[in-house]
Protein backbone atom coordinates (compact mmCIF):
# COMPACT_ATOMS: atom_id res chain seq x y z
CA UNK A 1 0.00 0.00 0.00
CA UNK A 2 1.45 4.01 -0.57
CA UNK A 3 0.33 6.54 -2.06
CA UNK A 4 -1.59 9.68 -0.56
CA UNK A 5 -3.69 8.10 1.92
CA UNK A 6 -4.24 4.99 0.58
CA UNK A 7 -7.46 4.75 2.34
CA UNK A 8 -9.51 1.59 1.74
CA UNK A 9 -12.93 2.15 2.95
CA UNK A 10 -13.70 1.83 6.78
CA UNK A 11 -9.66 0.29 6.64
CA UNK A 12 -7.33 3.62 7.62
CA UNK A 13 -3.95 3.77 6.82
CA UNK A 14 -2.40 3.95 11.05
CA UNK A 15 0.84 6.09 10.77
CA UNK A 16 3.17 4.95 12.49
CA UNK A 17 5.59 7.57 14.26
CA UNK A 18 9.35 6.46 14.10
CA UNK A 19 11.60 7.10 17.17
CA UNK A 20 14.21 9.45 16.26
CA UNK A 21 17.96 7.96 17.04
CA UNK A 22 18.46 11.05 19.13
CA UNK A 23 15.14 10.31 21.47
CA UNK A 24 17.47 10.39 24.49
CA UNK A 25 18.10 14.36 23.67
CA UNK A 26 14.13 15.25 23.60
CA UNK A 27 13.33 15.05 27.35
CA UNK A 28 15.72 15.52 30.54
CA UNK A 29 14.44 12.69 32.19
CA UNK A 30 15.63 10.24 28.65
CA UNK A 31 19.42 12.00 28.90
CA UNK A 32 20.09 11.91 32.69
CA UNK A 33 19.15 8.32 31.97
CA UNK A 34 21.32 7.97 29.41
CA UNK A 35 24.08 9.46 31.36
CA UNK A 36 23.33 6.94 34.32
CA UNK A 37 24.08 4.16 31.97
CA UNK A 38 27.00 5.90 30.48
CA UNK A 39 28.72 5.79 33.97
CA UNK A 40 29.02 1.62 33.24
CA UNK A 41 32.06 3.36 30.49
CA UNK A 42 33.82 5.37 33.26
CA UNK A 43 34.00 1.65 35.86
CA UNK A 44 35.30 0.16 33.18
CA UNK A 45 38.14 2.58 33.05
CA UNK A 46 38.31 2.14 36.81
CA UNK A 47 39.22 -1.33 36.19
CA UNK A 48 41.67 -0.40 33.76
CA UNK A 49 43.06 1.82 36.10
CA UNK A 50 43.43 -0.64 38.57
CA UNK A 51 44.79 -3.55 36.31
CA UNK A 52 47.37 -1.05 35.41
CA UNK A 53 48.80 -0.42 38.77
CA UNK A 54 48.68 -3.50 39.85
CA UNK A 55 51.05 -4.63 36.48
CA UNK A 56 53.49 -1.56 37.89
CA UNK A 57 53.38 -2.90 41.02
CA UNK A 58 54.39 -5.90 39.97
CA UNK A 59 57.19 -4.18 38.33
CA UNK A 60 58.80 -2.64 40.60
CA UNK A 61 59.31 0.84 42.17
CA UNK A 62 60.48 2.29 38.75
CA UNK A 63 57.51 1.23 36.77
CA UNK A 64 55.54 2.13 39.79
CA UNK A 65 57.07 5.71 39.88
CA UNK A 66 56.35 5.96 36.12
CA UNK A 67 52.78 5.21 36.32
CA UNK A 68 52.26 7.73 39.38
CA UNK A 69 53.95 10.65 37.04
CA UNK A 70 51.96 9.77 34.17
CA UNK A 71 48.84 10.24 36.51
CA UNK A 72 50.14 13.39 37.63
CA UNK A 73 49.85 14.46 33.91
CA UNK A 74 47.52 17.53 33.62
CA UNK A 75 44.94 15.41 31.29
CA UNK A 76 45.22 12.59 32.93
CA UNK A 77 44.09 14.30 36.18
CA UNK A 78 41.24 16.19 34.34
CA UNK A 79 40.22 12.58 32.27
CA UNK A 80 39.98 10.72 36.28
CA UNK A 81 38.22 14.19 37.58
CA UNK A 82 35.44 13.34 35.64
CA UNK A 83 35.75 9.54 35.91
CA UNK A 84 35.14 10.14 39.09
CA UNK A 85 32.26 12.72 38.71
CA UNK A 86 30.48 9.90 36.82
CA UNK A 87 31.46 7.12 39.13
CA UNK A 88 29.76 8.94 42.19
CA UNK A 89 26.96 9.44 39.94
CA UNK A 90 26.97 5.98 39.41
CA UNK A 91 26.72 4.98 43.45
CA UNK A 92 24.09 7.91 43.85
CA UNK A 93 21.37 7.04 41.72
CA UNK A 94 22.47 2.87 42.27
CA UNK A 95 21.65 3.43 45.86
CA UNK A 96 18.98 5.95 45.54
CA UNK A 97 17.61 3.03 42.86
CA UNK A 98 18.20 -0.33 44.91
CA UNK A 99 15.31 -0.17 47.01
CA UNK A 100 12.99 -0.25 44.22
CA UNK A 101 13.50 -3.02 43.58
CA UNK A 102 13.87 -4.71 47.33
CA UNK A 103 10.57 -4.39 49.79
CA UNK A 104 11.97 -5.51 52.81
CA UNK A 105 8.66 -5.67 55.47
CA UNK A 106 9.40 -5.77 59.45
CA UNK A 107 6.87 -6.57 61.64
CA UNK A 108 3.78 -6.44 58.61
CA UNK A 109 5.23 -2.81 57.66
CA UNK A 110 7.36 -1.80 54.60
CA UNK A 111 10.65 -0.56 55.73
CA UNK A 112 10.84 3.41 54.35
CA UNK A 113 13.10 3.78 51.00
CA UNK A 114 15.29 5.91 52.80
CA UNK A 115 16.46 3.55 55.48
CA UNK A 116 17.40 0.79 53.04
CA UNK A 117 19.17 3.75 50.46
CA UNK A 118 20.48 5.05 54.29
CA UNK A 119 22.35 1.77 55.03
CA UNK A 120 23.41 1.54 51.93
CA UNK A 121 25.65 5.07 51.98
CA UNK A 122 26.19 4.27 55.39
CA UNK A 123 28.09 1.09 54.19
CA UNK A 124 29.43 2.83 51.51
CA UNK A 125 31.79 5.47 54.06
CA UNK A 126 32.24 2.55 55.89
CA UNK A 127 34.12 0.29 53.09
CA UNK A 128 35.75 3.76 51.68
CA UNK A 129 36.96 4.14 55.37
CA UNK A 130 38.60 1.04 55.52
CA UNK A 131 40.42 0.77 52.24
CA UNK A 132 42.17 4.94 53.14
CA UNK A 133 42.86 2.94 56.33
CA UNK A 134 44.29 0.01 54.66
CA UNK A 135 46.23 1.77 51.79
CA UNK A 136 47.60 4.57 54.04
CA UNK A 137 48.16 2.88 56.78
CA UNK A 138 48.41 5.19 60.52
CA UNK B 1 6.61 -25.44 28.43
CA UNK B 2 8.65 -22.58 27.33
CA UNK B 3 12.18 -21.67 28.63
CA UNK B 4 13.00 -19.15 30.45
CA UNK B 5 15.40 -17.02 29.74
CA UNK B 6 19.34 -17.34 31.14
CA UNK B 7 18.89 -13.38 31.54
CA UNK B 8 19.01 -13.89 35.18
CA UNK B 9 22.03 -14.62 35.76
CA UNK B 10 23.60 -11.66 33.66
CA UNK B 11 21.29 -9.32 35.72
CA UNK B 12 22.69 -10.55 39.31
CA UNK B 13 26.08 -10.08 37.19
CA UNK B 14 25.44 -6.94 36.66
CA UNK B 15 23.85 -6.16 40.29
CA UNK B 16 26.41 -7.62 42.00
CA UNK B 17 29.54 -5.43 40.18
CA UNK B 18 27.33 -2.72 40.52
CA UNK B 19 27.00 -2.50 44.12
CA UNK B 20 30.59 -3.59 44.25
CA UNK B 21 31.59 -0.54 41.99
CA UNK B 22 29.29 1.57 43.82
CA UNK B 23 30.85 1.29 46.87
CA UNK B 24 34.90 1.36 45.90
CA UNK B 25 35.16 2.23 42.79
CA UNK B 26 34.92 6.15 43.79
CA UNK B 27 37.41 5.80 46.81
CA UNK B 28 39.71 3.98 44.36
CA UNK B 29 40.08 6.48 42.02
CA UNK B 30 40.11 9.26 44.49
CA UNK B 31 42.51 8.13 46.67
CA UNK B 32 45.24 6.40 43.62
CA UNK B 33 44.35 8.75 40.68
CA UNK B 34 44.50 11.66 42.54
CA UNK B 35 44.89 11.77 45.87
CA UNK B 36 48.49 10.03 45.70
CA UNK B 37 49.71 11.43 42.56
CA UNK B 38 49.01 14.97 43.45
CA UNK B 39 50.11 15.11 46.78
CA UNK B 40 47.14 15.55 48.69
CA UNK B 41 48.08 12.66 50.88
CA UNK B 42 51.15 11.20 52.06
CA UNK B 43 51.77 8.47 49.69
CA UNK B 44 52.45 5.26 50.62
CA UNK B 45 55.63 3.47 49.09
CA UNK B 46 55.57 1.08 46.69
CA UNK B 47 57.22 -1.62 48.99
CA UNK B 48 54.08 -1.12 51.47
CA UNK B 49 51.66 -1.30 48.86
CA UNK B 50 53.20 -4.57 47.03
CA UNK B 51 53.28 -6.06 50.28
CA UNK B 52 49.58 -5.22 50.52
CA UNK B 53 49.10 -6.73 47.23
CA UNK B 54 50.74 -9.59 47.86
CA UNK B 55 48.18 -11.30 50.57
CA UNK B 56 45.73 -13.55 49.15
CA UNK B 57 42.89 -11.85 50.54
CA UNK B 58 43.99 -8.17 48.69
CA UNK B 59 44.00 -10.35 45.59
CA UNK B 60 40.96 -12.23 45.91
CA UNK B 61 39.19 -8.61 46.96
CA UNK B 62 40.82 -7.04 43.57
CA UNK B 63 39.85 -10.17 41.67
CA UNK B 64 36.58 -10.11 42.52
CA UNK B 65 36.10 -6.11 42.27
CA UNK B 66 37.75 -5.85 38.94
CA UNK B 67 35.89 -8.99 37.73
CA UNK B 68 32.21 -8.12 38.24
CA UNK B 69 32.83 -4.45 37.92
CA UNK B 70 33.53 -5.64 33.99
CA UNK B 71 30.07 -7.83 33.84
CA UNK B 72 28.51 -4.72 35.00
CA UNK B 73 29.72 -2.61 32.28
CA UNK B 74 28.89 -5.34 30.16
CA UNK B 75 25.39 -5.80 30.73
CA UNK B 76 24.98 -2.24 31.05
CA UNK B 77 26.87 -1.44 27.58
CA UNK B 78 25.58 -4.21 26.14
CA UNK B 79 21.54 -2.24 26.70
CA UNK B 80 22.98 0.88 25.97
CA UNK B 81 23.80 0.05 22.77
CA UNK B 82 20.74 -1.69 22.27
CA UNK B 83 18.52 1.39 23.01
CA UNK B 84 21.16 4.30 22.77
CA UNK B 85 22.14 3.92 19.08
CA UNK B 86 19.56 1.39 18.28
CA UNK B 87 21.90 -1.13 16.85
CA UNK B 88 19.39 -4.21 17.98
CA UNK B 89 19.71 -6.04 15.30
CA UNK B 90 23.73 -6.18 15.55
CA UNK B 91 22.57 -8.51 19.24
CA UNK B 92 25.23 -11.12 18.64
CA UNK B 93 27.97 -9.09 17.69
CA UNK B 94 26.77 -6.67 20.54
CA UNK B 95 26.94 -9.77 23.09
CA UNK B 96 30.20 -11.27 22.07
CA UNK B 97 31.83 -7.25 22.60
CA UNK B 98 30.60 -6.62 25.53
CA UNK B 99 30.39 -10.28 27.91
CA UNK B 100 33.76 -11.15 26.05
CA UNK B 101 35.63 -7.75 26.67
CA UNK B 102 34.37 -8.44 30.64
CA UNK B 103 36.09 -12.39 30.05
CA UNK B 104 39.13 -10.92 28.32
CA UNK B 105 39.68 -8.46 31.54
CA UNK B 106 38.52 -10.96 33.98
CA UNK B 107 41.57 -12.47 32.95
CA UNK B 108 43.82 -10.64 32.19
CA UNK B 109 43.03 -9.82 36.30
CA UNK B 110 43.28 -13.17 37.31
CA UNK B 111 47.08 -13.61 35.57
CA UNK B 112 47.85 -10.07 37.02
CA UNK B 113 46.76 -11.02 40.15
CA UNK B 114 47.75 -15.05 40.50
CA UNK B 115 51.32 -14.92 40.73
CA UNK B 116 52.73 -11.63 42.83
CA UNK B 117 56.29 -12.17 43.92
CA UNK C 1 -0.68 46.91 39.06
CA UNK C 2 1.62 45.27 37.70
CA UNK C 3 2.38 41.47 36.23
CA UNK C 4 1.11 39.52 33.28
CA UNK C 5 -3.00 39.84 32.69
CA UNK C 6 -4.75 36.92 32.29
CA UNK C 7 -5.15 35.94 28.88
CA UNK C 8 -8.69 35.86 27.35
CA UNK C 9 -7.35 32.81 24.86
CA UNK C 10 -5.30 30.33 24.51
CA UNK C 11 -3.99 28.88 21.28
CA UNK C 12 -3.97 24.90 20.64
CA UNK C 13 -1.93 23.03 18.34
CA UNK C 14 -3.50 19.84 17.35
CA UNK C 15 -2.36 16.94 15.63
CA UNK C 16 -4.32 16.20 12.99
CA UNK C 17 -4.41 12.77 10.44
CA UNK C 18 -6.89 12.63 8.21
CA UNK C 19 -5.71 9.30 5.84
CA UNK C 20 -8.53 9.54 3.60
CA UNK C 21 -6.50 12.86 2.65
CA UNK C 22 -2.84 12.72 3.47
CA UNK C 23 0.17 10.56 3.93
CA UNK C 24 1.09 12.37 7.09
CA UNK C 25 -0.08 13.72 10.06
CA UNK C 26 0.19 17.92 10.33
CA UNK C 27 -1.28 20.28 13.40
CA UNK C 28 -4.15 22.56 13.10
CA UNK C 29 -4.58 25.64 15.36
CA UNK C 30 -7.36 26.70 17.22
CA UNK C 31 -7.84 29.55 19.56
CA UNK C 32 -10.34 28.42 22.55
CA UNK C 33 -11.08 30.36 25.52
CA UNK C 34 -8.98 30.34 28.41
CA UNK C 35 -10.92 29.55 31.33
CA UNK C 36 -9.02 28.93 34.68
CA UNK C 37 -10.50 25.60 35.70
CA UNK C 38 -10.49 24.43 32.25
CA UNK C 39 -8.60 21.57 31.33
CA UNK C 40 -7.16 20.19 28.23
CA UNK C 41 -10.08 18.48 27.59
CA UNK C 42 -12.18 21.09 27.92
CA UNK C 43 -10.59 22.76 25.26
CA UNK C 44 -10.52 19.83 23.07
CA UNK C 45 -14.46 19.85 23.54
CA UNK C 46 -14.85 23.45 23.19
CA UNK C 47 -13.11 22.93 19.48
CA UNK C 48 -15.14 20.03 18.42
CA UNK C 49 -18.34 21.72 19.55
CA UNK C 50 -17.50 24.98 18.23
CA UNK C 51 -14.86 24.90 15.67
CA UNK C 52 -14.18 21.53 13.76
CA UNK C 53 -16.79 19.23 14.29
CA UNK C 54 -14.32 16.47 12.83
CA UNK C 55 -11.39 16.69 15.16
CA UNK C 56 -11.42 12.62 16.65
CA UNK C 57 -10.03 11.48 20.39
CA UNK C 58 -11.14 9.19 23.19
CA UNK C 59 -12.45 10.79 26.62
CA UNK C 60 -14.74 9.24 29.30
CA UNK C 61 -15.12 9.82 32.67
CA UNK C 62 -13.70 13.22 32.20
CA UNK C 63 -12.19 12.55 36.09
CA UNK C 64 -9.00 10.54 36.12
CA UNK C 65 -10.61 7.11 36.70
CA UNK C 66 -11.29 5.68 32.83
CA UNK C 67 -7.92 6.15 31.26
CA UNK C 68 -9.09 6.81 28.19
CA UNK C 69 -8.32 10.38 27.21
CA UNK C 70 -4.17 9.89 27.40
CA UNK C 71 -2.47 12.23 24.93
CA UNK C 72 0.48 14.26 24.58
CA UNK C 73 0.79 17.70 25.74
CA UNK C 74 3.71 19.84 25.35
CA UNK C 75 5.54 16.19 24.85
CA UNK C 76 4.40 14.70 27.77
CA UNK C 77 2.01 11.88 28.44
CA UNK C 78 -0.99 12.88 30.22
CA UNK C 79 -4.31 12.85 30.69
CA UNK C 80 -5.87 15.76 29.18
CA UNK C 81 -8.54 15.36 31.42
CA UNK C 82 -6.21 16.29 34.81
CA UNK C 83 -4.13 18.51 32.91
CA UNK C 84 -4.96 22.49 33.59
CA UNK C 85 -4.63 25.18 30.57
CA UNK C 86 -4.05 27.68 33.67
CA UNK C 87 -0.50 25.39 33.70
CA UNK C 88 0.30 26.64 30.18
CA UNK C 89 -1.13 30.09 30.27
CA UNK C 90 2.62 32.09 31.21
CA UNK C 91 3.69 30.72 27.86
CA UNK C 92 2.77 32.46 24.62
CA UNK C 93 3.42 29.54 22.84
CA UNK C 94 0.83 27.58 21.89
CA UNK C 95 0.02 23.84 23.64
CA UNK C 96 0.91 21.33 21.75
CA UNK C 97 -1.42 18.48 21.59
CA UNK C 98 -0.87 15.00 19.82
CA UNK C 99 -1.82 11.57 20.12
CA UNK C 100 -0.38 9.10 22.62
CA UNK C 101 3.34 8.37 21.93
CA UNK C 102 4.42 4.55 20.99
CA UNK C 103 1.38 3.62 19.35
CA UNK C 104 -0.16 4.09 15.93
CA UNK C 105 -2.36 6.83 14.88
CA UNK C 106 -5.60 5.91 13.47
CA UNK C 107 -6.85 9.19 12.80
CA UNK C 108 -6.63 12.83 14.63
CA UNK C 109 -6.06 12.33 18.27
CA UNK C 110 -6.78 8.49 18.49
CA UNK C 111 -3.87 5.85 18.75
CA UNK C 112 -4.95 2.09 18.06
CA UNK C 113 -4.43 0.17 21.54
CA UNK C 114 -5.03 -3.26 20.37
CA UNK C 115 -1.25 -4.43 20.91
CA UNK C 116 -1.14 -3.20 24.94
CA UNK C 117 -4.88 -5.19 24.99
CA UNK C 118 -3.05 -8.43 23.25
CA UNK C 119 0.06 -7.77 26.31
CA UNK C 120 -2.71 -7.93 29.07
CA UNK C 121 -3.98 -10.98 27.45
CA UNK C 122 -0.76 -12.97 27.33
CA UNK C 123 0.49 -12.47 30.76
CA UNK C 124 -2.86 -13.38 32.07
CA UNK C 125 -4.00 -10.36 33.83
CA UNK C 126 -6.71 -12.45 36.20
CA UNK C 127 -6.72 -14.68 39.06
CA UNK C 128 -5.76 -18.04 38.02
CA UNK C 129 -6.70 -20.82 40.26
CA UNK C 130 -6.04 -24.74 40.27
CA UNK C 131 -9.34 -25.17 41.12
CA UNK C 132 -12.34 -22.19 41.33
CA UNK C 133 -14.18 -22.45 45.17
CA UNK C 134 -17.73 -22.91 44.47
CA UNK C 135 -20.19 -20.53 45.90
CA UNK C 136 -21.52 -23.26 48.68
CA UNK C 137 -18.01 -22.67 50.29
CA UNK C 138 -18.09 -19.25 50.79
CA UNK C 139 -15.89 -16.08 50.17
CA UNK C 140 -12.31 -15.99 50.17
CA UNK C 141 -10.90 -14.39 53.08
CA UNK C 142 -8.12 -11.82 52.76
CA UNK C 143 -6.60 -9.76 55.39
CA UNK C 144 -6.01 -5.84 55.04
CA UNK C 145 -2.35 -6.72 55.06
CA UNK C 146 -2.40 -9.15 51.94
CA UNK C 147 -4.61 -6.61 50.09
CA UNK C 148 -1.63 -4.46 50.83
CA UNK C 149 0.84 -7.13 49.35
CA UNK C 150 -0.88 -5.98 45.69
CA UNK C 151 -3.30 -2.82 46.14
CA UNK C 152 -0.94 -0.19 44.62
CA UNK C 153 -0.60 -2.52 41.50
CA UNK C 154 -4.40 -2.98 41.36
CA UNK C 155 -5.06 0.47 40.63
CA UNK C 156 -3.73 1.17 37.13
CA UNK C 157 -6.77 2.71 34.99
CA UNK C 158 -5.12 1.02 31.76
CA UNK C 159 -4.23 4.64 30.44
CA UNK C 160 -1.02 3.37 28.90
CA UNK C 161 0.67 6.65 29.66
CA UNK C 162 3.77 4.46 31.21
CA UNK C 163 3.64 3.19 27.48
CA UNK C 164 4.00 6.17 25.81
CA UNK C 165 6.83 7.47 28.36
CA UNK C 166 8.59 4.32 27.98
CA UNK C 167 11.63 4.70 25.28
CA UNK C 168 12.31 0.78 25.29
CA UNK C 169 8.39 0.11 24.25
CA UNK C 170 9.14 3.06 21.59
CA UNK C 171 12.06 1.44 20.11
CA UNK C 172 10.71 -2.43 20.58
CA UNK C 173 7.03 -2.87 20.29
CA UNK C 174 7.61 -6.50 21.00
CA UNK C 175 8.67 -5.31 24.83
CA UNK C 176 5.29 -6.59 27.26
CA UNK C 177 5.20 -2.82 28.96
CA UNK C 178 5.20 -1.48 31.86
CA UNK C 179 1.58 -1.67 32.82
CA UNK C 180 0.98 -5.07 31.88
CA UNK C 181 3.90 -6.21 34.17
CA UNK C 182 2.47 -4.27 36.98
CA UNK C 183 -0.42 -5.98 36.27
CA UNK C 184 0.74 -9.10 36.33
CA UNK C 185 2.60 -8.40 39.61
CA UNK C 186 -1.27 -7.53 41.39
CA UNK C 187 -1.98 -10.97 40.56
CA UNK C 188 0.82 -12.52 41.32
CA UNK C 189 0.57 -10.95 44.63
CA UNK C 190 -3.04 -11.47 45.42
CA UNK C 191 -3.16 -14.04 47.96
CA UNK C 192 -5.89 -15.83 46.18
CA UNK C 193 -3.92 -16.46 43.05
CA UNK C 194 -2.18 -19.53 42.26
CA UNK C 195 -0.27 -18.94 38.91
CA UNK C 196 3.00 -17.10 39.38
CA UNK C 197 4.70 -20.31 38.15
CA UNK C 198 2.95 -19.67 34.50
CA UNK C 199 3.47 -15.81 34.48
CA UNK C 200 7.25 -16.46 35.44
CA UNK C 201 7.45 -18.23 31.88
CA UNK C 202 5.64 -15.82 30.30
CA UNK C 203 7.04 -13.09 31.68
CA UNK C 204 10.86 -14.12 32.41
CA UNK C 205 11.72 -13.80 28.78
CA UNK C 206 13.82 -11.50 26.79
CA UNK C 207 11.09 -9.40 25.58
CA UNK C 208 9.29 -9.31 29.12
CA UNK C 209 10.76 -8.25 32.19
CA UNK C 210 14.72 -8.60 30.49
CA UNK C 211 14.29 -5.76 27.83
CA UNK C 212 13.37 -3.36 30.56
CA UNK C 213 16.62 -1.20 31.57
CA UNK C 214 14.51 0.83 34.35
CA UNK C 215 14.62 4.24 33.09
CA UNK C 216 12.05 5.07 35.58
CA UNK C 217 10.16 7.61 33.33
CA UNK C 218 6.93 4.74 33.20
CA UNK C 219 6.38 5.57 37.08
CA UNK C 220 7.00 9.20 37.09
CA UNK C 221 4.17 9.72 34.16
CA UNK C 222 1.68 7.10 36.27
CA UNK C 223 -1.35 9.67 37.32
CA UNK C 224 -2.17 6.55 39.62
CA UNK C 225 0.95 5.86 41.21
CA UNK C 226 1.23 2.59 40.72
CA UNK C 227 4.98 2.47 39.89
CA UNK C 228 5.35 0.14 37.35
CA UNK C 229 8.99 0.50 37.11
CA UNK C 230 9.39 -0.48 40.86
CA UNK C 231 7.07 -3.29 39.97
CA UNK C 232 9.48 -4.76 37.05
CA UNK C 233 12.11 -4.42 39.16
CA UNK C 234 10.84 -6.34 41.90
CA UNK C 235 9.76 -9.23 39.68
CA UNK C 236 13.31 -9.07 38.33
CA UNK C 237 14.53 -9.93 41.54
CA UNK C 238 11.82 -12.69 42.40
CA UNK C 239 12.76 -14.35 39.05
CA UNK C 240 16.50 -14.19 39.46
CA UNK C 241 16.06 -15.87 42.76
CA UNK C 242 13.87 -18.47 41.47
CA UNK C 243 16.74 -18.92 38.24
CA UNK C 244 19.31 -19.74 41.58
CA UNK C 245 16.86 -21.54 42.84
CA UNK C 246 15.71 -23.80 39.68
CA UNK C 247 19.73 -23.97 39.32
CA UNK C 248 20.19 -25.10 42.74
CA UNK C 249 17.77 -27.21 43.48
CA UNK C 250 16.32 -28.68 40.06
CA UNK C 251 14.11 -30.81 41.69
CA UNK C 252 11.78 -28.46 43.73
CA UNK C 253 9.17 -28.57 40.55
CA UNK C 254 9.92 -25.87 38.30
Amino acid sequence: MSGAGAYREYHPKWYRRPVSTYWWLTRWPYLRFILREITSVFVAFFVILTLLQIQALRQGEAAWTALVEWLRQPLVVAANLVTLSFLLFHTITFFNLAPRAMVVRLGGRKLPDVLIAGSNYGAWLVASGLVVWLVLGD
Amino acid sequence: MTKRSNEPFLWSLFSAGGVLSAMLAPVHVALFALAIPLGWVESPTQERLLGLLRHPAARIYLFLLCTLSLFHWAHRFRFTLYDGLQIKHLNEIIFAFCYGGALVGAITAGYLLWNVS
Amino acid sequence: MGGSTVPQTITLEVARYRPEQESEPSFDRFEVPFRDDWVVLDALNYIKDRQDGTLSYRWSCRMGVCGSCGMMVNGEPTLTCATFLSQYASSSAPVRVEPLSNFPVIRDLVIEMSDFMEKLKSVKAWILRDREKPVSEGEYLQTPEQLDGYKQYSMCINCMLCYAACPVYGLDPLFTGPAAIALAQRYNMDSRDEGSGERMDILSRDDGIWACTFVGECSEVCPKNVDPAGAIQRYKLSATLDWFGSILAPWSGR
